[in-house]
């Protein structure tokens, strides 16, 4: 955890030293979201780390929630954890007030809000969510830790977010190709890819390994694997 | 008429300070220096030493080589693991390995590791730090086996069992656990093979594999690749890309020559 | 006087005969809060003054083991070598505490309130381990969030009903799980060792081989980590309840030194 020595005085003598506590830190990660034509499929590595040292090998980073949707979180897993919390409060709420599950198009709009509310003492998270939207297809939402989010087809956020995107915007997204069908790909499909990209991450992403939790979230309901990885 | 030669200003050169500092001013952010995380350690047995390093060289939080050699040759009875800045830890073993085979020439005798230690600390210390190399450094010389760390300062220690880097602190919790004076050949290796391990899997600067060097009166048993504990699985699926799947925007072709029957070049 | 190490050799920005130096405590001096005053808003971030080092916990065969030396420091001194620094809360949940020390004795005391609620209720119900690991960890976090943090770092470990459990929070609210943990110093030169012992042995070691396993690491530690002392406690608990023993002793060697001679030629 950091701690900053700030000089107070701007004369040639040593002011006191103030230690500023910082309320942030990263326990990093990666995580990463696909939506398929009726499925979507949300995985995350499950290393906590901070600095240079493993926290844990297993601490998921990917919730369940109640409405059948699953979050996956990087960045400060204090705060991951607490905003999932009042998630689900607000979904129980919903349950009991609507007589039904929050859609996942409402959930993504309402985490929106709740993490601007706090647009001035930010949820260190980067969130993506995953679901099945009211149409019946795969959806995924990418947020920044203040709100902003944008609905896509898949998505890569954390420490080798950076690494994997370009990965995933050719093998799902078919992009820089030609003479090649772009298809909506099945979950097998998807899996492998999503296995690949942890594999591939794992390699040169200090922060990623361990295991990752694979979820594929149906109609019918939500699948999880979990397959480890390189502990180094 | 002779040339005068200008001899080199002794002491460290500050002048790109200054034109850093302008750099910065105007928001040209430093190059991200490559570092190696790293676990090194060293420790002495019955008849020698056995030194270790893991193989990951960090830039940030990124792994840019799986399996760099962070062991340096020094001479042919001593060798030098580094941590620290990469380039600063290459280029300093290479200048002293050099220093240390004129000196040879000079002395007709084979290098003392004391020689090798003083000629570094000496260097490190006339750049006061700037140069970011923490060694450990072993040999096995006329008055027996060796061990030092040098740190980027210059300050040393001789001491029977040592770890540097960021992955330290785990490699010498297990020599003190475990290291006891005068063990076999065997137990050191899996000792010292042990504790870079320990860096490997609880260092996120540190990974891959182990590499193992063992330096006896006989001669030197340098064992790349002593263990490997990090293969990278089987994938799911290979990622060939079909022949055309890059699209060709423009193509010129151009002819250079022009190519005719005649006779064969002569390469006599 | 100025009983205050950290004070000796720093400017004279106060006038003496004015103030008398009969403070013991850093940061409330007289003088300090003259130039403070000057320098800007009053904080409640702090530093933390006496501070306990590492705890190491591991799971085994029958339960949970802590294990924590008894030294509280005051930056370098080592002021108080007779604290203890695992408590027990209830009859299934220990807690080991590193950071500052008056933080540890304030959570002592707000869980102590916490056990008297629980007990008024008089439902049957008793606090397990992950109550209370939840309770502390929303805590910590709520102080966090105030930026006024407990700086601590806590191991949380019981069982109750056949289900082991052990857990982390600090002075950030960040909270994990796993069958070791250490704080501290613990984490960077205990932690190897631990989970070269234990993981993946977890329902076969014994409660010997816990033992041997901590007292093994408290005493590496105590070679190596600067503000650390050899007279430690281990803690247990298993279904059958807890215990901590007696501060004791760790053997040492120090025989090596006699080969170090000199640091170069």
């Amino acid at each position: 955890m950091p701690i900053t020595h700030e000089y107070q005085s701007a004369s040639p003598v040593k002011a006191p030293v103030e230690h500023r506590f910082s309320p942030y830190t990263d326990n990093g990660g990666t995580a990463l979201a696909v939506a398929g034509e009726d499925f979507c499929v949300v995985a995350g590595d499950t290393r906590q780390s901070e600095g240079y040292h493993i926290n844990s090998r297993y601490q998921p980073k990917v919730f369940q929630l109640s409405n059948g949707s699953v979050l996956a979180t990087g960045g400060m897993y204090a705060d991951a954890v607490t905003l999932v919390k009042r998630l689900e409060q607000r979904l129980e709420w919903y349950y009991h007030q609507h007589e039904k599950k929050m859609s996942v198009d409402a959930l993504a709009q309402m985490l929106s809000v709740i993490l601007y509310h706090k647009r001035f003492f930010p949820y260190y998270v980067w969130n993506t969510l995953g679901g099945i939207d009211g149409n019946g297809k795969g959806c995924v939402f990418s947020y920044d830790p203040v709100g902003n989010y944008e609905k896509h087809h898949w998505n890569c956020t954390g420490s080798a977010g950076h690494l994997i995107q370009p990965f995933l915007d050719n093998q799902i997204g078919f992009k820089h190709m030609q003479g090649i069908q772009r298809r909506f790909l099945t979950p097998e499909e998807v899996v492998r890819i999503v296995k690949d990209s942890f594999t591939s991450a794992t390699e040169r992403d200090i922060y990623t390994g361990d295991y990752v939790e694979i979820f594929i979230v149906t109609a019918g309901g939500i699948d999880v694997q979990r397959v480890p990885l390189k502990r180094d | 008429m002779a040339m005068k030669v200008e001899l080199p200003q002794k002491g460290f050169n500050f002048e790109n300070f200054q034109r850093n500092a302008v750099l910065a001013d105007k928001g040209y952010k430093a190059p991200k220096v490559t570092k190696t995380g790293t676990t090194i350690c060293g420790c002495l047995y019955k008849d020698g030493l056995v030194l270790g390093a893991d193989t990951r060289a960090t830039e940030g939080p990124i792994v840019a080589d799986k399996n760099c050699e962070k062991i340096h040759y020094l001479a042919p009875n001593m060798y030098c693991c580094g941590a620290g800045t990469a380039a600063d830890c290459d280029h300093t073993t290479h200048l002293i390995e050099s220093k240390l085979e004129l000196h040879r020439l000079q002395t007709g005798r084979p290098s003392r590791v004391s020689t090798a230690l003083t000629m570094l600390k000496q260097m490190l210390f006339r750049y006061q730090g700037q140069i970011g190399c923490a060694l450990v450094l072993g040999g096995f010389d006329v008055n027996g086996p060796h061990l030092y760390t040098i740190y980027p300062h210059g300050s040393t220690d001789k001491l029977p069992y040592v770890t540097m880097g960021s992955g330290s602190l785990a490699a010498m919790a297990v020599f003190e656990s475990r290291w006891r004076k005068d063990m076999e050949r065997e137990e050191a290796a899996e000792l010292v093979k042990d504790a870079i391990s320990a860096g490997i899997f609880n260092d996120l600067g540190s990974g891959s594999n182990v590499d193992v060097c063992i330096i006896t009166a006989d001669g030197v048993d340098y064992r790349r690749g002593y263990d490997k504990p990090n293969q990278r699985g089987v994938k799911e699926q290979s990622y060939k890309f079909a022949k055309g799947t890059t699209a060709i925007l423009t193509e010129d072709i151009r002819q250079f020559v022009d190519v005719v029957e005649g006779d064969a070049m002569d390469i006599s | 006087m100025d009983h205050f190490p950290g004070n000796w050799g720093q400017p004279r920005s106060r006038d003496d005969h004015v103030f008398s130096s009969t403070d013991y405590f850093p940061g409330h001096n007289a003088y300090d809060v003259g130039s403070r005053a000057a320098s800007g808003p009053a904080q409640r971030t702090q530093q933390p003054m006496v501070t306990g080092t590492s705890v190491l916990g591991i799971t085994f065969k029958d339960g949970i083991m802590l294990a924590a030396d008894t030294l509280a420091s005051y930056g370098s001194l080592a002021r108080f070598r007779d604290v203890q620094r695992i408590i027990k809360v209830g009859d299934s949940t220990l807690i080991g505490a590193s950071g500052e020390v008056a933080d540890f004795q304030y959570i002592e005391h707000i869980l102590e309130t916490l056990t008297i609620q629980e007990y008024d209720h008089d439902d049957g119900q008793k606090l397990s381990p992950r109550h209370i690991y939840e309770y502390l960890s929303r805590v910590m976090y709520g102080r966090r969030s105030n930026f006024n943090p407990l700086w601590n770092s806590l191991i949380v470990g019981g069982v109750k009903d056949g289900d082991r459990f052990l857990g982390f929070v600090d002075l950030q609210g960040t909270t994990y799980q796993s069958s070791t943990i250490a704080t501290g110093y613990g984490a960077y030169i205990g932690q190897p060792l631990l989970r070269k012992a234990v993981e993946g042995r977890e329902d076969e070691l014994t409660e010997e081989e816990a033992r041997k396993v901590l007292e093994d690491v408290m005493r590496v530690l105590f070679y190596r980590d600067a503000r650390s002392l050899n007279k430690i406690q281990i803690a247990t608990v298993t279904a059958a309840g807890s215990k901590i023993t007696e501060p004791y002793e760790l053997q040492t060697e120090w025989a090596f030194a006699e080969g170090v001679r000199g640091y170069g030629a």
